[in-house]
């Protein structure tokens, strides 16, 4: 790591697909940035882990669109609906690229949202890219009310 | 034959310092806490040196030097992106090297060593959130706000916004509006 005096990245993932969270581990163990990932399975453990008293909040936080039991969708309304989370930069992804679908997931509240390519390298490449730009935004001061990013 | 040996690292650190620093002439003063402090101004070259130097002992200058660095490069930037005559668009480099009195070459090698990107793609982004700023808090046609950041063309702000957001300004300013719960249309 290269700048010792920075406070690691917290970045949180809710994923029900077990491949899915192994690579997006694998990926974040290549960022250069520092970083320290949390996953969850589903949208319940993840909105019960947030919801408690004293947790250590994510920078930044991957939904996945389709979660059985609560979707990407249900936790982002519910994230945004508490002041508490104001600071938390959440990520959609979704094999969508409907206009509107993205329109929408930014209305809802998202930051950012990420049209899952097909190809794993590419999606790695993605997420890296993601962390890196909210990385720059959190130490650049930047307004994350306005901070919006496709891809 | 064996031998066990005790040593004090703060004292090894001290004592190769002190060595190092002397080889370069440099002017200095160790203070405590791991701090030295340069009497007089160094070269880059000196400064390069003394950081070879001491690698090969594993000791690293400071990032605090660093950081106030890259600090200051932001701000010179951020300054350059908000006053519209401050906006070199061929110069950057000339004006960031003068304003700092640094090489450009050794600026940009230390921005992007710790920021993680480049000042070109930091510029960028800053010149983008002055954009959204104008868009939204001012209400600027995206011809006013492409004059005032120095863009040649609409189009030219429009593609570099889209590139690094991946929106459109439209699109950009629907959501805001959007999410406001603004309903009128402009």
């Amino acid at each position: 790591m290269i700048s010792k005096d920075q406070s690691p990245l917290n970045i949180m993932l809710a994923d029900d697909d077990e491949d899915d969270r192994n690579f997006f581990n694998d990926a974040m163990k290549e960022l250069k940035i520092k970083n320290n990932l949390t996953v969850f399975k589903d949208g319940k453990d993840l909105m019960d882990y947030l919801n408690a008293p004293d947790t250590v909040l994510p920078h930044i936080l991957f939904l996945d669109l389709n979660m059985p039991c609560k979707t990407g969708n249900e936790c982002l309304k519910e994230i945004r609906s508490n002041p508490k989370f104001k600071e938390i930069s959440i990520a959609i992804y979704s094999t969508s690229s409907s206009e509107k679908d993205i329109e929408e997931t930014f209305i809802d509240g998202a930051n950012i949202y990420i049209k899952k390519p097909n190809d794993f390298s590419k999606l790695k490449k993605v997420l890296k890219e993601v962390v890196n730009l909210n990385w720059q935004f959190h130490t650049s001061g930047l307004n994350k009310d306005t901070f919006f990013f496709s891809i | 034959m064996r031998l066990y040996i005790k040593y004090d690292i703060n004292q090894a650190c001290r004592v190769i310092l002190q060595e190092q620093l002397e080889k370069l002439d440099i002017n200095y003063q160790l203070l405590d806490l791991g701090e030295i402090e340069f009497k007089e101004n160094i070269s880059q070259e000196t400064y390069d040196s003394l950081q070879e130097g001491l690698s090969r002992y594993g000791i690293e200058l400071l990032d605090n030097q660093k950081s106030q660095l890259i600090q200051r490069i932001k701000d010179t930037i951020v300054e350059m992106v908000y006053e519209k005559d401050k906006l070199p668009t061929s110069t950057i480099s000339s004006y960031l090297a003068d304003k700092l009195n640094l090489s450009y070459g050794y600026i940009s090698n230390i921005f992007s060593e710790n920021t993680f990107t480049s000042i070109e793609n930091y510029i960028i982004m800053q010149k983008i959130e002055r954009a959204k700023k104008l868009i939204i808090e001012d209400g600027l046609t995206l011809t006013e706000v492409s004059y005032k950041l120095n863009y040649s063309s609409v189009a030219h702000l429009s593609g570099q916004f889209k590139k690094t957001t991946g929106l459109t300004p439209s699109m950009f300013k629907r959501i805001v509006d959007k999410r406001r719960g603004i309903t009128s249309e402009k």
